[in-house]
Formats: structure tokens, sequence, C-alpha cells
């Protein structure tokens, strides 16, 4: 694996290089010291295998269409935001708007997450995204949610959801490891328990979620989980006259 | 709750002329003629006429009239009969008004009230048609200075790295209509007719349907708040990537396509699954500020490797100025504004009548300020929103414009009859309707034929009127004002016009 120092580099050089990696047919990099820049992985179509020693900026996996990025670090706002397919992992915290309208592929976060997380997700025939947290979200998790699978672990305790959980949620589903009280929800979604589907769907990406970060599955799953999903797939059907 | 909404048309068939040929039965996309077998005749139920004038057009004996319906309410200069009819619908409905195309007020419209120069004594006209006159633009940022280099074997080079351009033969391009809100046909009439006219076609918020990516050099992809079909090849099948903001017929409002109009075609280029809506709220939950938008800027930038112009389309609103230096400054290579004439598919029609600015007004303000903090170069300005005709081009780019963009004026081309039903999906002429039989009206050959005639048209007008001028290319027009004069238009519009009344 080819191994880049990213120590004061500008975001535009270190994208430059890593475009010429896929293009050179390279399967993975490493790059160290990487604090604050941003973009990394943005739109790139390519099976490669990208680890992060450091703290990447904004927008990690931007239109991302392929890759897989670890992250050793924490990760900061808009993570995933309208990839296409791909994984990223964080061994960490991470911030705003992850996922948004994302469409596919995979987002792991070990630990907490900011607001509007999962918001604006998307699915398409087999194109299901998934976002697997395993602290607390804040306000507006899956806000506009059209689609995609979002798992919420609660494992660093504490409440476990901010405000205006689902708000304008018209599509996917939002798994709960415990209870969300009524007026944390949004209006368009509903409470209620997970099928042997759902739990199958939830043990899959648990199963994923405890790989990548050494926890005990089993312990995981001891706990209840609650189902959120979206009252209609048209909130705003009868809304307007004309 | 039993409609108590008068008809607003009435529909005459001419029952001697009539061959019951049936034919007006099948045109109606709002199923508001029907035959009846027991009287032999046919049968209009005006309550679902829009005037969309398709059966008088194909009747082959010309026996439709439409007419406006016969006095429904007392007159009231007031409370106009418009202003009732909403009122009823509301009360038995509960529903935010939904409408379709731009703003039909009657606020005054400023190109009407713009005379343009010519020359006569003192400098000479030029004849257009013996002399080339020179219509080619180029869309992108360009230098603040050229620098060059000499080598070696005493060639003269540029030194200075010049940003993405995108090459317009003529001015005008067509503005964002989104699959889904229009037809495969008309998506498809506009690029065949962006390509052989070598200028741009932008695809809206819908995504770019799989055939049409063959057409990328004249598209201009865009990327709106929901995403939709936006991915990195889509990014990439594009001259411009387009960053949709505002749109000048619902301002601060966002795109909102019915689940019925979702067929299965919409869904796959839109990836979403058929029937849902699709909702794409005002704002970009990635853009809260200026720097969040030059984040967004440049995110594009690098999906594409900074091969393509990007461009941030915003409303016509109080502001506009500042709001456009901003997005200069975030890293925009074009500053679209869409004019609060602009069309649209559906918008609430409280938002389309009552919010925005004209875009005369703005654009005049918006060039002004960018060469006033001496950043005009930094981006290309496109405008819309109302632009009905050959002169309003001209007006516009001698108000600081370097293109302008078509959409109603585009539609109106391929046979629109601005009857402004676009949002219920039932367009009888093939144009806002996802419905087959509808669709199938519009052949893509004829409607390509249509648009580059009225391209052609338009062209000639212009090179007509730059011969007038004494100019010979459009360049040399652009933000012109001297070549304007204003006529019944107040100090202060003039000022902001930054133009001479007539006889200064």
């Amino acid at each position: 694996m080819i191994r880049i120092d990213a120590k004061d580099m500008h975001y535009r050089a270190l994208n430059e290089r890593i475009r010429e990696l896929v293009e050179s047919g390279e399967a993975g990099v490493e790059l160290d010291n990487v604090c604050g820049q941003k973009f990394i992985g943005d739109g790139l179509r390519a099976r490669m295998r990208i680890v992060i020693n450091g703290t990447p900026g904004n927008d990690l996996a931007i239109f991302m269409d392929g890759p897989e990025i670890v992250v050793h670090g924490n990760g900061q706002d808009g993570i995933g935001n309208t990839m296409n397919s791909g994984k990223v992992v964080v061994h960490g915290n991470a911030g705003d708007v992850i996922g948004y309208a994302m469409r596919g592929g995979k987002v792991f976060i070990k630990g907490d997450v900011g607001y509007r997380v999962g918001i604006h997700m998307k699915a398409y025939q087999d194109s299901v995204p998934a976002i697997v947290i395993g602290g607390a979200a804040s306000d507006f998790l899956g806000e506009y949610m059209a689609g995609g699978v979002v798992v919420l672990l609660g494992l660093s305790g504490g409440k476990i959801t901010g405000d205006y959980v689902g708000t304008g949620m018209h599509g996917g589903v939002i798994y709960v490891r415990g209870d969300v009280e009524d007026n944390y929800l949004g209006r368009e979604v509903i409470k209620s328990e997970p099928d042997a589907r759902d739990i199958s769907i939830i043990g899959r990406l648990v199963g994923e979620y405890c790989a990548h970060f050494g926890k005990d599955f089993d312990e995981i799953m001891r706990k209840p989980f609650l189902k959120l999903s979206p009252r209609s797939h048209r909130p705003y059907g009868s809304l307007y006259t004309s | 709750m039993p409609s108590t909404v008068p008809p607003e048309f009435s529909v005459n068939i001419d029952e001697k002329k009539c061959a019951r040929c049936k034919k007006c039965t099948i045109e109606c996309g709002f199923g508001a003629l029907a035959y009846s077998n027991e009287f032999d005749c046919i049968l209009a139920d005006d309550s679902k006429c829009v005037a969309c004038l398709r059966c008088v057009a194909m009747c082959p004996r010309r026996a439709i009239r439409i007419e406006r319906s016969p006095l429904t309410f007392k007159h009231n200069d007031n409370f106009t009969d418009e202003i009732r009819k909403n009122i009823y619908k509301q009360a038995e409905t509960g529903g935010i008004l939904l409408t379709a195309m731009g703003c039909d007020k009657p606020y005054p419209i400023i190109w009407d009230h713009l005379l343009i120069d010519a020359c006569q004594v003192t400098n000479p006209s030029i004849d257009p048609l013996r002399e080339p006159m020179e219509l080619r633009t180029y869309l992108g940022k360009k230098p603040d200075r050229l620098e060059f280099d000499v080598d070696e074997n005493g060639e003269i080079r540029l030194k200075t790295e010049l940003a993405p351009n995108v090459r317009l033969d003529v001015p005008i391009i067509f503005g964002a209509m989104s699959y889904g809100a229009v037809s495969y046909n008309v998506q498809k009439s506009l690029m065949m007719a962006a390509m052989q006219n070598g200028t741009l076609m932008n695809t809206g918020e819908g995504g770019l349907h799989r055939d049409f990516y063959k057409y990328k050099d004249h598209v201009i992809v865009q990327c709106a708040s929901g995403r939709f079909g936006v991915h990195a090849e889509y990014l990439n099948a594009g001259a411009v990537v387009e960053i949709k903001i505002g749109q000048g017929a619902k301002p601060g409002i966002g795109g909102h396509l019915p689940g019925e109009k979702i067929d299965a075609e919409v869904a796959k280029t839109r990836m979403i699954p058929v029937g849902t809506d699709a909702l794409s709220p005002a704002p970009h939950h990635d853009i809260y500020s200026i720097e969040d938008l030059s984040q967004l800027i440049y995110a594009l930038k690098e999906a594409t490797e900074y091969k393509k112009p990007v461009s941030v389309k915003v409303a016509a609103v109080h502001n506009i100025a500042a709001i456009c230096s901003g997005i200069v400054r975030a890293g925009a290579d074009i500053v679209t504004i869409d004019g609060f004439r602009g069309g649209t598919g559906a918008a609430p029609r409280v938002i389309r009548d009552n919010v925005g600015i004209p875009i005369e007004l703005a654009l005049a303000a918006v060039d002004d300020r960018l060469r006033q903090e001496g950043i005009r170069n930094q981006a290309s300005l496109v405008v819309g929103g109302g632009i009905r005709q050959s002169a309003d081009v001209i007006k516009a780019i001698a108000l600081g414009a370097d293109a302008v963009m078509i959409g109603t004026a585009a539609l109106v081309a391929l046979g629109c009859r601005i009857c402004q039903k676009c949002n219920t999906g039932n367009c009888s002429w093939g144009i806002a309707t996802q419905k087959p039989h509808l669709v199938s009206r519009l052949d893509p050959e004829v409607g390509a034929q249509r648009l580059t005639n009225l391209l052609s048209a338009w062209s000639h007008e212009i090179q007509e009127v730059l011969g007038a001028l004494g100019i010979n290319s459009i360049e040399s027009l652009r933000g012109n004002r001297e070549r304007l004069r204003g006529i019944g238009l107040d100090e202060k519009t003039l000022e902001i016009l930054g133009i001479k009344p007539a006889g200064r």
C-alpha cells in the first residue's frame, strides 16, 4: 500500500495525488498526518482502500462511488454527502449532515454524530444506503429521509437522539436501540416493534459494526430496538389545490 | 364538498360543422370532451377546460370555439373574479393554491420601457447581411490580466492559466426544466437543438436520462438540494455543473414533484422509487452560509477535476447584488439569476405572484456591483425569467448579461399555449406530462427544428440590431448601457438600471 504524508498538503494537491493513484490502478493508499483536508474521496469511482490517519476535513467521500475509506480519528461534517456506493468507517465521532442524500454504500461511525444525519437519504432498487452510529445523534436525525437504513446504537450512554427525529420522512427506516419518546419525533414518523426481517437487517449491520470496531455483538443485540418509519410516501400529497 | 367554483371557460362546438370524428375527445388531456352516443354529438364539461386550445388546433373542421365563460360574478375591481374563485377553492379544500408557468400579474415589464440606440450620420451602421457579426461568447471565469512568456525561439506564449470556459455560438441557452416536470421528448428536443446551435440546455434538478449522455457537451447538469440523480458520472456528463439555490418563480421554495409524476423512467433517472414524492426543499442542507456554498462549489470542482465551470443559480430577490457578490467570491464561474417572471412546473400561487423582483433590475444591480468591486470578470452572468423575444435578449446583454436563458419561450416554440396547468401533468401538447399517449404528441425531431428556427430567427434579429448599433460583436454590446434609454421610468429606476431617459 502506498503511503502519503499529508502534513501541510493542500487538499487539492492531495486529492489530485489520490486520483493519480486510482488511474494507475493502485488498490490502496494510506494517508498520514491528515489535518482538515476536505473532499478526500470526492467523486472517486474505483475499487480502492483509503486509510486516513488523522482528522479529514468536511465532505469526506462526497459523490464517492466505490472506494472504502477507514478513518483512524474523528470525522467532520458531510461524510458520505451524496455518496453513490462504497464504505466509510470512522473510529471516532463525526459531525453534521452525515450521509446527506446518500444513495448507496455504508457509513459506520464508532461514536456520536451531530445534526441532520441521514438527511434526504435515498434508495433506488438494489441501492440501499446504511448509516450505523455507535453513540448518540443530535437533532433532525433522518430529516426528509426518503430511503435507506439508519441504525442508532446509543452505546455512549445518556440521551440517544436529539429533537425532530424523522421530520418530513417519507421513506427508509431508522432503528434505535432503546426507546425514543414521542415528543422527540417528527409528525411524519410512526413507532413500531421490529419484525424478523428488521432484526435480520439490524443484525447484519451491527455485525459489521462490531467487526470494524471490535465490539461485542451479543451484548449490543441484547437490548431491544425500536423501529421508526414514515406514515406515508407522500406526506404533502394533500397540501395543495389547483 | 361539492365545488361551487364556476368554470372559467366555455367550450362551444358548432354541431353543423362537427363531423363527429371524436378527435377532440382524444386530444383533450384534461377529459373535458366526450362523445355522446345518445345524442350523437360531442358533449363538453366546461369545468375541466383549461383553454390549452389543443382541440381547437386539431379539429379538422374548425368546429370548436373556446370562450371565457359569461358573467359568473358581479363585477368588482377589488374582489376580482380570480380572487373570489381562489377563496372558494381554498374554502372547499383548505389547500395551498398551486399554479404553473411564470407570474402573469400586470407588474410593469421594464424591457418594454427600454429603447435601443441606432447609428446614423456620425457613426456608420453596419450591414449585417454583408459584414460578419459575431454572436459567439464564452461562459466562465476570465483572468484579471494576461501574462505572456517568450520562449527560446522567440515565440510568445500565454503564461496565465485560463479557467475552463464553455463556448456559446448564440448568447441564448435553454433554462432548467427537469425530466419529470417536462417530458422525455421535450428534453430530447432541447438537447438536439442545443447541439445543432452550439449552445446549452439545462437538465434541471431531475438527473440526466441515460439516453442523453451523448449530448454531454451541450448540457448543464444541476445539483439541487434533493440531489436527484446526482452522482459522479452525472456530474461529469455535462459541460457545466450548476448548483440550484433558487428559481425565479419560487424564491425560497424548493422543488416538489408529486408522486403521480414519478413513473418508471423518471424514477430511474432520479434514482428514487416509483410514486414517491420527489421533495427538494429550498435549503441545501449542507449550505447555511457563503462558506458552505464555497465548499459545495469546490466539492463539485474536485469531482469534475476543475475541468468545468461551476454555476450557481439564484432567484432575483432584494439585495441580489450583495448575494451575487458573495457567490462570485465563493468561487462560482457563472452566476445565473432568474427573475420573478421565470416559469415553473408547479409553485404556490402566493409565492409566484408576490415574491421576487424583475430580472431587469436584478441584472443591472448585480452587474454594477460586481464592476464596482472589480470582480465582474471572475464570473459570467446568465439571466432569465421573462425573456420573450430577441429584443429582450439584446437589452439584457446591454444591461450586463453574458447570455440569457429561455424556458417559457422555448416551450412556446414547442407548441405550449401557456394554459398554466403544467402542475396537473395532463398537458395536451405533450410538454409538461409523463403520460405516454400525450408525450408521443411531440416529435423530438420536429421540436428540435422549431427550436432551431427560433434561435436562428432571433440570431438574425440580434445581428440586425447590432448592425444598427454600429457594432459587430455581441461582446461589444455587453454592459453597453449607453446604448439604452428609458421611457416612462421614474428616476430611481433609471438610476438602478444605470441608463439615461430617452431624449438625453
